[in-house]
């Protein structure tokens, strides 16, 4: 699947040809992501089997085992250090940087291994978004921010351009913040909307996945909630993974939690089920308090 | 114990109170002749007049020659210093380990401690032979020889500082790179170098100031001809080297000759002084970017 994404070359040119209306149903609408995914019937849309981790000798994920559907948001929980930040860079293959990192097991997005020889990873990249736990906007214009995931994907397509990043950054909730000085310095902007602009920026690329590490925990409560309200709105489109150390947020925004304890998953099921009706007892005492 | 600290106190305030001295005391020596100097030749011949000759029997004092000569040889070395000294900060920032980095970055700074004199003969006896057989018609002496030398020469006060301002970007920035997709190289180029722009500029600069006063190297191999050129293949003269020149020779002390190398010395000043402030400007501006 990885190597059936579009390439940019070939959005620019086929959506270049249209006009206005047509484009904008067609990015409203869910039918080109559903057309795009031939093995929707295959159901997982995201895949860890038997996944270890080391940092040099430290094991720091155990034999972990998740199936995420399309279009769900899974929270991953636990307390500083379990592993679950790590877990998550695996899935765009970001712990590569990290030297001495090694992992066993398999990874696999949309059924294909993305740790096998053939995988590019900035295709991969591409495919999966991330959103940090500092907004890190680069010292840019804002329009550039959201436009460099396309440059750097070598599109150069001006109009084309110009529309994703209005489209991105109203998916953000961020437009109508913006509009008006798109080309004033990122770092100009207050913390919450330095993070949505960043969401803005993931989303330009069109991942299918979008790892969230922590995305709320710099903001202040208000922005905070507006992160957790774009989630919503952003999961008919993404398959979203998000880090939080916050169970409420937790409870609010996910459909499925995973809590990790110690480099192990301990537990994974439905959200519903893991804050009300917990099978772990570990789990039931980090939920509710009694450590982490 | 107290009279002892207020001693030590004391001896170190003298100790800094020198040097600020010494500074006010040049400054003035530069000033008080430089004003002689126009008392007898009028500013508008100074910074208009196209021929510097003052040791000649018609006698011009336009500092046009002397100006373009440095800032010509200058030239030739920044066109060579900021692209080398630029790739190797983005290969000892971004690409080299850290153990390399820790070998190179002194290895480099040999570069800046090798004596001038050095350079400047490398320049007349090395440098110049070989292009002499790339360019036709290169004179023995010109500007574009001593201008690479110069170039290499600063390599490491660009390459260094530039390697500082990169380092010092944020991870999360070139994260954020490779999280969209971005190759090292494009993250380099298009992250890490805009973020350092500040840093680089400050290292470009400084490299041009110490450029501009060079003296060792253009002395040996630029010539001595003041000549309003932009040609880099022909015989100049530097405002440095002009002021070797009359320093080593019989000038008679108090003449008007005498006092030429004083405002030739003032234009040298202001030009490194101004530069110096630009960078100083640009280093406290952008300093807080990050924190």
């Amino acid at each position: 699947m990885i190597a059936e994404m579009k390439k940019p070359e070939e959005q620019e040119v086929s959506l270049g040809k249209k006009e206005g209306e047509e484009k904008f149903s067609e990015i409203s609408s869910e039918m080109p992501k559903l057309l795009n995914h031939k093995e929707e019937k295959s159901m997982n849309k995201v895949q860890a089997k038997n996944v270890h981790c080391w940092y040099g000798d430290f094991h720091v994920l155990r034999d972990i085992n998740m199936e995420i559907k399309q279009n769900t948001v899974t929270a991953l929980i636990g307390p500083s250090g379990c592993g679950k930040s790590t877990f998550l860079r695996t899935f765009n293959r970001m712990n590569d940087l990290i030297e001495g990192f090694k992992l066993e097991g398999e990874v696999l997005i949309d059924n294909k291994d993305i740790f096998a020889k053939d995988v590019r990873v900035n295709e991969l990249r591409k495919k999966v978004g991330m959103v940090f736990q500092k907004p890190n906007p680069f010292p840019k214009t804002i329009f550039e921010n959201v436009a460099y995931g396309l440059r750097v994907n070598g599109v150069t397509h001006k109009k084309f351009i110009e529309e994703t990043v209005e489209r991105s950054l109203r998916q953000a909730a961020l437009w109508d913040e913006v509009k008006d000085k798109l080309n004033k310095n990122a770092l100009s902007l207050s913390g919450g909307q330095q993070q949505r602009l960043c969401i803005a920026r993931a989303i330009a690329v069109e991942p299918s996945v979008v790892l969230m590490d922590e995305p709320a925990s710099a903001l202040d409560p208000i922005s905070s909630a507006k992160i957790e309200d774009l989630i919503w709105e952003l999961k008919p489109k993404y398959t979203i993974l998000i880090v939080t150390h916050n169970m409420q947020q937790a409870a609010r925004v996910s459909d499925k939690t995973a809590f990790f304890y110690l480099g192990d998953l301990v537990e994974y099921d439905d959200t519903k089920t893991i804050f009300t009706n917990p099978k772990k007892e570990q789990t039931q005492n980090y939920i509710t308090g009694r450590f982490g | 114990m107290n009279l002892k600290e207020r001693i030590i106190e004391g001896l170190l305030f003298l100790c800094a109170a020198v040097c600020v001295l010494t500074t006010v005391g040049i400054i003035a020596v530069l000033l008080f002749q430089t004003i002689e100097f126009f008392s007898e030749v009028p500013f508008s011949d100074f910074i208009t007049d196209t021929q510097w000759t003052p040791l000649f029997a018609d006698k011009h004092f336009g500092i046009l020659p002397l100006l373009t000569g440095t800032l010509l040889t200058t030239l030739v070395a920044l066109i060579i210093a900021i692209p080398l000294g630029l790739s190797i900060a983005i290969y000892l920032s971004e690409y080299a380990s850290k153990q390399l980095r820790g070998y190179i970055k002194p290895m480099l700074e040999i570069l800046a401690s090798v004596p001038t004199v050095v350079y400047g003969f490398f320049a007349l006896t090395v440098v110049t032979p070989l292009l002499q057989h790339i360019i036709p018609g290169l004179a023995g002496f010109n500007a574009i020889s001593p201008g690479i030398v110069m170039g290499i020469m600063i390599v490491p006060f660009v390459s260094s500082l530039s390697e500082d301002a990169m380092y010092a970007v944020p991870n999360s920035m070139r994260e954020a790179s490779f999280a969209l997709g971005a190759s090292k190289f494009q993250t380099a180029l298009k992250v890490i170098v805009p973020a350092a722009s500040s840093g680089i500029m400050v290292s470009v600069i400084l490299g041009f100031s110490r450029a501009v006063g060079e003296t060792m190297i253009v002395a040996l191999a630029a010539g001595q001809q003041p000549r309003l050129t932009l040609d880099p293949r022909v015989p100049i003269e530097t405002i440095t080297n002009y002021i070797v020149q009359v320093s080593m020779g019989d000038v008679p002390r108090a003449s008007l000759e005498y006092k030429t190398i004083f405002a030739a010395g003032l234009t040298l000043f202001v030009i490194t002084f101004v530069l110096n402030n630009i960078s100083y400007f640009i280093r406290k501006k952008y300093r807080a970017q990050y924190e």
